[in-house]
């Protein structure tokens, strides 16, 4: 697929985000809005064995998105594949839908773990990772982590145990775009340095530029050369990316839009849309 | 039934026994000696995962794997299993309904020396809590067996209750364990005595006694706490008129707390709760620990007689 094919796609997950979150009146736009890119280009390009008549497929890739509350975004790239009807997404965080506040395996046709709890995702997408070792599968696991979720301990000891047991099939995404709920990572409990911290723990650290397609899709294909280490893709991200008044804006971490700003955020979208040649 | 075994023996032997029948995964957090699922490694190594002092790294992983179909054990001490990691327990597994069977070894205070910080009290009263979770303590060697049988065929996570102290059997080598179903073990018509894990064996005894002294009391064993087994609880309620519960938890939250909803609901009766009496245990050796903390058979008849009025 091409850049701009996968532009518009990463552009009509963010219309998901911002529509979603606004019929829900709470959600997470700023971090969803940071991962449609990567994202789209993981769902559209990168991930192998997706079917979207037999979700459960053996023999695919995985992913897990370990920031949870970034659900919107997750929902709105699963429902551009086709694993549902577009119009569900609307739905979310409501009494009579399926689209639960946080990814929910049982209940989201293609969510391939629950999320939701920081910290948690990533060990069990490493529990995905070991499962295909020991049966000599090639499928591969990706995991999108935030950059304020590593303050969490249990990321590190998934850290430990993915170097330990090799597991060069796991490829997480650090969306590292420098705020969390209450504002900068470096002023609420500073994690950097990220990439020294990784290479510590013995993992294949790679950088990127979260909103250029070249530069993910060059550290998916480094993630996917190295052998005998987890990879990581250090993603440089803009929080809120797409929508001018939510760009680097920790305010927007936790926030739903109200009409007016629903309004200006779907003009902005829609344009981006229009111009890439889809329907806004 | 002079001999005696630790259910967590049994557990590891049950492991390596029904590795070779079912497609199990089993996961440590560097207690693999201790909690026995060791037994299982040296027949399975490459079924084995060491997951190092990171219990709740281990129950994430647990869930990653049961995702892509297999049958996943985690093992811990229960303080461990239960307490440090039960948010991942409930997140991570319970919520997405994973089949992952949580073994949890070193159960309650007949942990012993290592005193309070290794002595679980709480964990029946969180695992229970837990929408879908099952749980399951059982009494002896053969009926820690089938409990690991029973929980590889059962869909779903299941929490496991093991003790480290050996214990006698209850129990005859050909029990079939059913989960779900308590077991009358003695009849009786003055009262019932209702009890899980060591305590089986204290209830047992404590019937005997009572015998003794002219009072007829029944004997039911509740291996699976939840579901708890709602019928043999009302008909004993009905048919003998009191209740004891014996177990070695915490009497808040535990198989005294099960029994009391069923009761409230169905069939009141008057009901004294023996076990541990809402404080933490301390270091000492598991027998002394038990007569001190008031686990035994003679506190089960005291206790009855009280009930009884006698």
């Amino acid at each position: 697929m091409n850049n701009k094919e996968l532009m518009l796609i990463a552009y009509k997950v963010k219309k998901h985000v911002i529509d979603a979150v606004h019929s829900a009146g709470s959600g997470h736009p700023g971090g969803s809005l940071s991962i449609s890119e990567t994202l789209a280009l993981l769902y559209f390009e990168e991930m192998q064995n997706l079917d979207i008549n037999n979700p459960k497929n053996p023999d695919r890739d995985r992913f897990v998105l370990s920031k949870g509350h970034c659900s919107p975004a997750l929902y709105g790239v699963l429902a551009e594949k086709g694993f549902f009807c577009r119009d569900l997404v609307k739905g979310f965080r409501q009494i009579d839908s399926c689209m639960q506040g946080h990814p929910s395996i049982k209940d989201v046709p293609g969510v391939d773990m629950s999320t939701g709890s920081l910290g948690q995702g990533i060990s069990a997408a490493c529990g995905m990772a070991i499962s295909a070792k020991l049966d000599n599968k090639s499928y591969r696991v990706y995991s999108v982590m935030g950059d304020g979720e590593t303050q969490e301990g249990q990321v590190w000891e998934a850290a430990m145990f993915a170097a330990h047991y090799k597991l060069d099939n796991l490829c997480a995404v650090l969306d590292f775009n420098g705020l969390q709920i209450d504002g900068n990572i470096t002023d609420v409990m500073s994690p950097l340095p990220l990439d020294e911290k990784f290479k510590a723990f013995n993992w294949n650290v790679i950088y990127a530029e979260a909103h250029d397609f070249d530069s993910l899709r060059s550290g998916f294909a480094k993630a996917r050369e190295c052998k005998g280490k987890p990879s990581i893709i250090i993603a440089k991200s803009t929080k809120g990316k797409g929508v001018s008044f939510m760009e680097n804006a920790a305010g927007w971490h936790g926030n739903a839009p109200n009409d007016e700003q629903y309004a200006i955020a779907s003009a902005e979208l829609d344009a981006v849309i229009t111009e890439l040649g889809g329907v806004g | 039934m002079s001999q005696k075994k630790a259910t967590r023996e049994a557990y590891g032997e049950a492991l390596a026994e029904f590795g070779g029948k079912y497609d199990l995964v089993v996961l440590d957090a560097d207690l693999s000696k201790s909690t026995k699922t060791d037994t299982f490694r040296q027949k399975y190594p490459d079924r084995f995962i060491n997951c190092g002092i990171a219990e709740a790294n281990m129950m994430s992983i647990a869930a990653g794997i049961a995702t892509t179909g297999k049958t996943v054990f985690a093992s811990s001490f229960a303080m461990f299993a239960a307490g440090r990691a039960y948010e991942q327990v409930r997140n991570s597994i319970a919520y997405p309904e994973l089949n992952v069977k949580i073994g949890a070894t070193h159960a309650g205070i007949s942990v012993g020396e290592d005193g309070a910080t290794h002595q679980p009290i709480e964990d029946i009263s969180l695992m229970r809590a837990i929408p879908g979770m099952v749980v399951i303590s059982p009494a002896d060697g053969y009926e820690a067996r089938g409990a690991v049988e029973a929980a590889i065929l059962h869909k779903g996570p299941v929490y496991l209750r093991f003790g480290r102290l050996a214990v006698p059997y209850v129990n005859e080598p050909d029990y079939k364990f059913e989960l779900g179903k308590g077991v009358t073990l003695k009849d009786g018509s003055d009262i019932t005595i209702i009890s899980t894990g060591l305590m089986v064996k204290e209830a047992l005894d404590a019937s005997d006694i009572l015998k003794n002294e002219g009072i007829s009391a029944r004997v039911i064993n509740i291996h699976t706490i939840k579901p708890i087994d709602k019928e043999i609880i009302i008909k004993a309620a009905r048919e003998t008129g009191a209740v004891i519960t014996a177990e070695e938890h915490n009497i808040i939250g535990g198989l005294g707390s099960a029994v009391a909803e069923v009761l409230v609901e169905n069939f009141p009766v008057k009901m004294i709760r023996v076990g541990i009496n809402d404080k933490f245990g301390k270091s000492g050796k598991p027998l002394a620990l038990l007569e001190e903390y008031g686990l035994t058979a003679s506190n089960i008849v005291s206790n009855a007689k009280k009930l009884l009025n006698k």
